[in-house]
């Protein structure tokens, strides 16, 4: 699978969501994961993308999101140049004999217990998609009763900022 | 396109700004937009608006029978201008009767300005009577769109529906206005600012790759100008006229941009694609340089895609980036405006040939040529006579153009008279051509005619109309008439749904399910066409015989004091020739059934 993420910057208008949702449908194109939110700017918000791009190629996407008017930015997030997090909220079965096992796994990748029952955790993580994959494969045989899942989340590293090269010219 | 229709606004007088209702503030922007002529039909949700517009002298309304020919004779209007085109609906089905119109203008680039009502805020997403969500409907066929649900939002709506609608590549742009916005007082400010941050058409092309375009055009040996309807929409027919002459290169006009080059031009080959001349056809598939005018590589003109010009290099010129190697990878992208890149391109071929021996100076295709000559003398656009002893209608077709001349508007609907007026009248100018060519509109040339006749008055303007299509729209004759907007109409009569007739006959063994229409000849022709125009006031006159023919067209152009409609009995049986079938290369062009040109080994 070939995926990539892209970052929009985008005016907060009624219905922009749908604009863009509606722009991947009807173009053919896929979804993986998508993550809306304000911007550091008021009345601007931050949509992070990942796209797979197996059957069009990822220019013709970014040139038909350019189309639409509320769209001001689009950046494309290298792996190795920026910081790209996924958040899970996760609920497990446990009992007496299980629950140490469980608690072992929630430390060894530095995740959470956020809520507990007598019968089940819920478990807290984020990371890269590496990372939470390794996490729900050493949950899955406790029994996973209910999965919550963010969109990726990413940003560029280093000092630079995508809206203050926006706003430059 | 230019904006020269964006007019300068002058400074209020006042300091202190002037109130108006919501329903004021629409007119008045649009009057300061220098927008003229609207088209529309009321509604509940409009009352407000059409309350205002009753009163007012200096925007002239014309009221329709049916939003769609709003929709269309405001497309009509844009199309025989480059200025917007305006229409109004009222919310629900009025806005719904549009989307066809908008669609149409969406595929075809035309600059339309869509005004509809929409139920008051407060009821908005209640399902309040005729209440739809005509912005959520129309999103995949605009450019954009804009709710406004108070009196202030209005202008700076408008004004930025309007600056959209016209600038960069042209297209529908839909503003909905809530009955409460349309009600109630605001200050009215003018100019509104236009905070559009991720609006930058781009207008003028990368240098370096404008004189990559003319150092490929130099070193071609079978270049080809493949000329699209951008070319019109930018204004840039007497740019192309100088680059064509100037290299010598051989042009093609697409179905969208017929006008855009003089037929009469000798560098002319014609139309390509499915159904263009064997010449424009084979010059495309066998160029080793297609430089891309305005155009987007549409399946009708290129064929099996896979196997289009395999030999060809392509520059590709377009105002909107995504049409760029979007279906071929183009070699050399230009993102620009028509007109600008032309006569960019213009200049640096001047510098790319600068200094070299006169002889020198243009590529060498004179052996391009030769061939090219060849393929015209051998396979000039023609047609045989119908074996039934009816009407051919390439020959009235051909007669329209000939006894009317350049001078006029032809607007035809869609389907084989599409064809054949694309193919039989010589276009010399452009925006004399007007059709529905990507959405492939029946029904939209009796408004358009409408909307291009209140554009140009006085211009003749022929609506080139099927029995068909002519049943989709015709109530707008009654608006032609009550307004005295005399249009020509020719329906050529063939007593079917001809196009998908002469696919069913080709491809599906002469199966003709449900494609006759029972109007022509030897049937019982319902409905009566000449009693029907006599009904709506019009002048109807029945053509069946070859002699008749320069007769009525005559009459029809001699008489102005109300539209005109001529039912011309064609023979069901003619076909448009050349064709290309669908989903093969464009290699295997036919010049009529079983006959495949001959062209040269590879």
């Amino acid at each position: 699978m070939s995926s990539h993420v892209l970052s929009l910057l985008v005016e907060d208008k009624p219905g922009l969501l749908t604009r863009v949702a509606g722009l991947f449908a009807r173009r053919g194109f896929n979804i993986e994961s998508l993550a809306v939110g304000h911007s550091e700017i008021p009345g601007l918000s931050r949509i992070t993308i990942l796209v797979d791009v197996e059957d069009v190629p990822l220019e013709q996407v970014t040139k038909q999101l350019n189309k639409l008017i509320n769209v001001i930015k689009i950046v494309e997030l290298d792996v190795a140049q920026s910081v790209q997090r996924e958040h899970l909220l996760i609920k497990v079965k446990v009992d007496n004999t299980t629950r140490s096992q469980v608690l072992e796994a929630v430390n060894l990748f530095r995740a959470r217990v956020v809520d507990v029952a007598t019968d089940a955790v819920v478990i807290e993580v984020t990371g890269d998609s590496g990372k939470t994959q390794a996490l729900l494969r050493v949950l899955e045989p406790f029994g996973i009763r209910e999965l919550a899942q963010s969109g990726l989340l990413a940003i560029g590293r280093g000092s630079k900022s995508i809206t203050e090269r926006v706003f430059k010219n | 396109m230019t904006t020269e229709t964006t007019p300068v606004p002058s400074a209020p007088a006042s300091a202190e700004p002037e109130m108006l209702t919501g329903s004021g503030a629409i007119i008045r922007t649009l009057e300061r937009l220098g927008v003229t002529d609207v088209f529309g039909i009321p509604g509940g949700a409009v009352i407000p608006l059409y309350d205002e517009l009753m009163t007012q002298t200096k925007i002239r309304h014309i009221l329709v029978r049916h939003e769609q020919g709003a929709g269309h004779a405001a497309e009509g209007y844009a199309s025989a201008t480059g200025r917007v085109g305006v229409a109004i609906a009222t919310s629900g089905p009025g806005a719904t009767n549009l989307v066809t119109a908008i669609a149409d203008a969406y595929m075809d680039s035309v600059p339309l300005l869509a005004i509809t009502g929409q139920v008051f805020s407060t009821s908005m997403g209640t399902d309040a009577f005729q209440e739809a969500d005509i912005i959520g409907i129309t999103m995949p066929i605009t450019k954009h769109s804009f709710l406004a649900r108070r009196a202030e939002e209005i202008p700076a709506a408008i004004a930025s529906a309007y600056h959209i609608a016209s600038t960069g590549r042209p297209g529908p742009v839909l503003v909905d206005i809530t009955k409460d916005a349309q009600q109630n007082l605001a200050p009215f400010i003018w100019p509104p600012k236009l905070d559009l941050p991720g609006y930058r058409p781009i207008v003028k092309a990368h240098g370096k790759q404008v004189q990559a375009a003319a150092q490929l055009l130099r070193n071609a040996r079978k270049p080809v100008l493949y000329v699209g309807g951008g070319v019109i929409r930018a204004h840039a027919s007497a740019e192309l006229l100088v680059l064509a002459e100037a290299t010598g290169a051989p042009v093609v006009t697409t179905l969208m941009a017929r006008g855009a080059f003089p037929d009469s031009h000798p560098q002319h080959l014609g139309m390509p694609g499915m159904h263009g001349t064997v010449p424009a056809v084979l010059a495309l598939q066998e160029s080793d340089l297609i430089i891309s005018l305005g155009a987007r590589f549409d399946d009708r003109v290129t064929g099996k895609i896979s196997e289009f010009a395999p030999n060809a290099k392509i520059v590709h010129v377009d105002v909107d980036p995504a049409e760029i190697s979007k279906i071929r990878l183009a070699d050399v992208p230009i993102v620009g405006d028509a007109k600008d890149v032309i006569a960019d391109l213009t200049l640096a071929w001047a510098e790319a040939t600068q200094g070299a021996a006169p002889d020198a100076a243009v590529p060498d295709t004179a052996e391009w040529w030769t061939y090219l000559h060849g393929l015209k003398a051998e396979f000039p656009l023609g047609f045989t006579e119908p074996t039934d002893g009816l009407l051919a209608p390439q020959y009235v077709i051909q007669r329209i153009g000939e006894l009317t001349g350049p001078e006029a508007v032809y607007a035809a609907g869609v389907g084989q008279h599409q064809m054949w007026a694309a193919q039989y009248i010589k276009y010399e100018r452009p925006n004399s051509w007007l059709n529905s060519g990507g959405a492939g509109t029946m029904g939209y040339s009796i408004p358009a005619a409408m909307g291009a006749k209140v554009a140009e008055p006085d211009r003749v303007v022929w609506s080139i109309d099927g029995d068909g299509c002519f049943q989709m729209t015709n109530q707008e004759l009654a608006t032609c008439t009550i307004n005295k907007i005399p249009i020509k109409v020719a329906i050529i009569n063939n007593s079917s749904l001809g196009m998908v007739r002469q696919w069913q006959s080709l491809f599906y063994d002469g199966r003709h399910s449900f494609t006759d229409l029972n109007t022509g000849h030897g049937t019982a022709m319902v409905p009566d066409f000449v009693k029907m125009a006599d009904a709506y006031g019009a002048l109807g006159i029945r053509v069946t015989s070859k002699d008749q023919v320069d007769d009525a067209i005559k009459l029809a152009l001699a008489t102005n004091d109300r539209p005109v409609v001529i039912d011309f009995i064609v023979s069901p049986g003619a076909m448009v020739w050349p064709m290309v079938p669908q989903g093969v290369s464009n290699s295997f062009v036919q010049y009529a059934k079983d006959h495949a040109p001959t062209w040269g080994e590879e």
